[in-house]
């Protein structure tokens, strides 16, 4: 048997969609014009005015947002409300230039919580379930996220944060956890916790899993679901949009459900920007019809992504995504965090190193790890061995503080990384993360 | 009372060290003491040269890595317990050795040295010599 949270959405047909979509865009495109002035030059630049769009058939007529937008505009430029209206941010983890800041009022959060409870029904949640979220908490969208919809669907929730696994294992035996949210590799390293702990997933009452914020593959999901006992769910959102719950996984697992009531999907050819047909594989744009705080039009998420109007078993007709296959830009997502290696590069330069270097991503024990090559500055080195490696920690330290992420940091000889005339390979990621 | 030291940073990679020292060979370098400390990332060549400046040019050329330190050769008495009498001495005084490695002299036939790095070369040779010891000059090693 399916349940819904929101059945009359959930599964409308593709015409009552098109048309709540299409009179809900006309209304947040005549919004954001009038109050965010950064979008307002951008449509006023293409010549398109509120009035050229009357419906969804329209919105190839607006101009995208990129990244680089939300920097120049950073932090108040796209704003969609007065500040009074709004009631609490969340942020991406770069600690500069790259960072991200989202407003929500409280119909944000709202409609937030009723996509995360959308996901938590649809992988068999329900008031009778005790959902244990092991995201972060805090400026990351991950833990307030699966809380307010937990919440919302009535479960008992508890709000443990990541970490500290023992205890969590201990909650989830005394208060007889039917649902775990947290990130993939997380969710595996609890697995292997339990296991060195002695326990069987037979010793848990867990049921199901709801996992995000990383790229996993069907491997992993494989490994979680016998490790903990459960049914395994992907998870899909950014904190541009507004977090976990953008789209979401049903029974079937061939693909997340996109809460396109709420945000309209998009595939676009990231070298022409043209519309590229559902089908067909291309970067994945999203368009906030409801978003009061931080209402952004056709923002370019660099996700590589293919959508499928196929009928769904769950009888649910909301578009699905597939999980994304990669990346447009450069950037590394390692540990649930957002990485660009620019972000390296400027802590080289900072520090008085060479911008030369090699980034090694790699998944060990289903932990991520990041190893960076750095050369050797010739004036800081020593005849110590401690006076090599205090520089490598004081270098660790300086990248911790700007990735919000621990490398392990390696010096090398000068001029040993090699040089390129053309685009240099930065960056090696051993990680299989696509299947 | 000390003599010059080169430290050379080396990859922990196979063939590094033979690399380092082929080079110094085709280029006439001549050493008189060698210790390699080693981590998982990188070693740290350390070597006492005959003629020491020109061993520096050398391996500037060659792009190497390296820094000049100065420190202290201490004869060491062919009998047991006059390596740990030395240290002794060291620490009676708080002076701290960051690293130390052996020494055979060619021109002093039958004299043993210990290379010692501590950070005050001056007050750790007074000490030494006191207490009795030979601290020996760079001329008397080759």
């Amino acid at each position: 048997m399916q349940n819904y949270f929101q059945p009359e959405l959930e599964c409308a047909s593709y015409e009552e969609m098109k048309k709540l979509q299409s009179e809900k865009l006309v209304q947040q495109v005549k919004n954001v014009y009038d109050n965010v002035e950064y979008y307002r030059n951008l449509m006023d630049e293409k010549g398109v005015r509120p009035d050229d769009i009357r419906s969804v058939d329209d919105l190839y007529k607006l101009p995208f947002l990129t990244k680089a937008d939300l920097r120049d505009a950073y932090p108040f430029g796209l704003l969609g409300t007065d500040l009074k209206n709004c009631v609490r941010i969340h942020s991406t983890s770069g600690t500069t230039g790259k960072r991200v800041v989202a407003f929500y009022t409280q119909k944000d959060i709202d409609l937030w919580d009723d996509c995360c409870a959308r996901a938590i029904i649809a992988a068999g949640g329900s008031e009778e379930d005790i959902c244990q979220v092991a995201y972060g908490y805090g400026l990351f969208t991950g833990g307030f996220g699966l809380n307010g919809g937990s919440q919302k669907v009535g479960c008992l929730t508890l709000p443990m944060s990541s970490g500290n696994t023992e205890r969590q294992i201990q909650f989830m035996q005394d208060l007889h956890s039917t649902i775990i949210c947290c990130t993939p590799s997380y969710a595996a390293y609890i697995g292997e916790t339990l296991k060195e702990m002695g326990l069987t997933p037979d010793d848990l009452d867990l049921k199901a899993g709801i996992f995000g914020a990383e790229p996993w593959t069907e491997e992993m999901r494989r490994d979680i679901e016998k490790s903990l006992g459960i049914k395994a769910y992907d998870i899909f959102g950014l904190t541009e949009t507004t977090g976990p719950g953008v789209a979401f996984e049903c029974s079937e697992q061939t693909g997340m459900h996109v809460n396109e009531d709420h945000f309209i999907p998009e595939i676009i050819d990231p070298e022409t920007e043209e519309v590229l047909p559902v089908g067909e594989k291309g970067e994945l744009v999203f368009t906030s019809l409801d978003k009061e705080g931080f209402p952004l039009l056709r923002y370019r998420t660099r996700d590589i992504c293919v959508l499928s109007r196929e009928k769904c078993s769950c009888g649910r007709t909301l578009i699905k995504m597939a999980k994304p296959m990669g990346r447009s830009d450069d950037m590394l997502i390692i540990r649930g965090v957002n990485v660009f290696p620019s972000q390296i590069e400027t802590v080289l330069l900072n520090e008085g190193y060479s911008p030369y270097y090699m980034i090694e991503v790699d998944r060990k024990n289903n932990v991520d790890t990041l190893d960076v090559f750095v050369e050797l500055n010739p004036e800081q080195f020593t005849d110590t061995v401690k006076g090599v490696s205090s520089k490598e920690k004081e270098l660790a330290l300086a990248i911790t503080q700007m990735l919000g992420i621990r490398p392990s940091v390696h010096l090398v000889a000068p001029k040993s990384i090699a040089r390129s005339e053309g685009k240099a390979v930065r960056v090696v990621d051993k990680r299989k993360l696509h299947d | 009372m000390s003599v010059k030291q080169i430290s050379v940073f080396i990859e922990n990679k196979t063939g590094k060290l033979a690399e380092v020292t082929r080079y110094m060979a085709d280029n006439n370098v001549n050493m008189k003491a060698l210790s390699v400390a080693d981590t998982h990332d990188f070693g740290i060549l350390r070597i006492i040269c005959e003629d020491h400046t020109s061993a520096v040019n050398v391996l500037k050329d060659g792009g190497y890595v390296i820094a000049e330190t100065e420190v202290l050769a201490v004869e060491i008495p062919d009998r047991p317990g006059s390596l740990a009498e030395i240290l002794e001495t060291l620490v009676k005084a708080d002076i701290a050795v960051e690293y130390t490695y052996a020494f055979l002299s060619v021109k002093n036939i039958g004299h043993a040295y210990m290379i010692f790095r501590v950070d005050d070369n001056a007050l750790a040779s007074a000490t030494l010599v006191e207490a009795g010891f030979n601290v020996a000059e760079k001329t008397s090693l080759f």
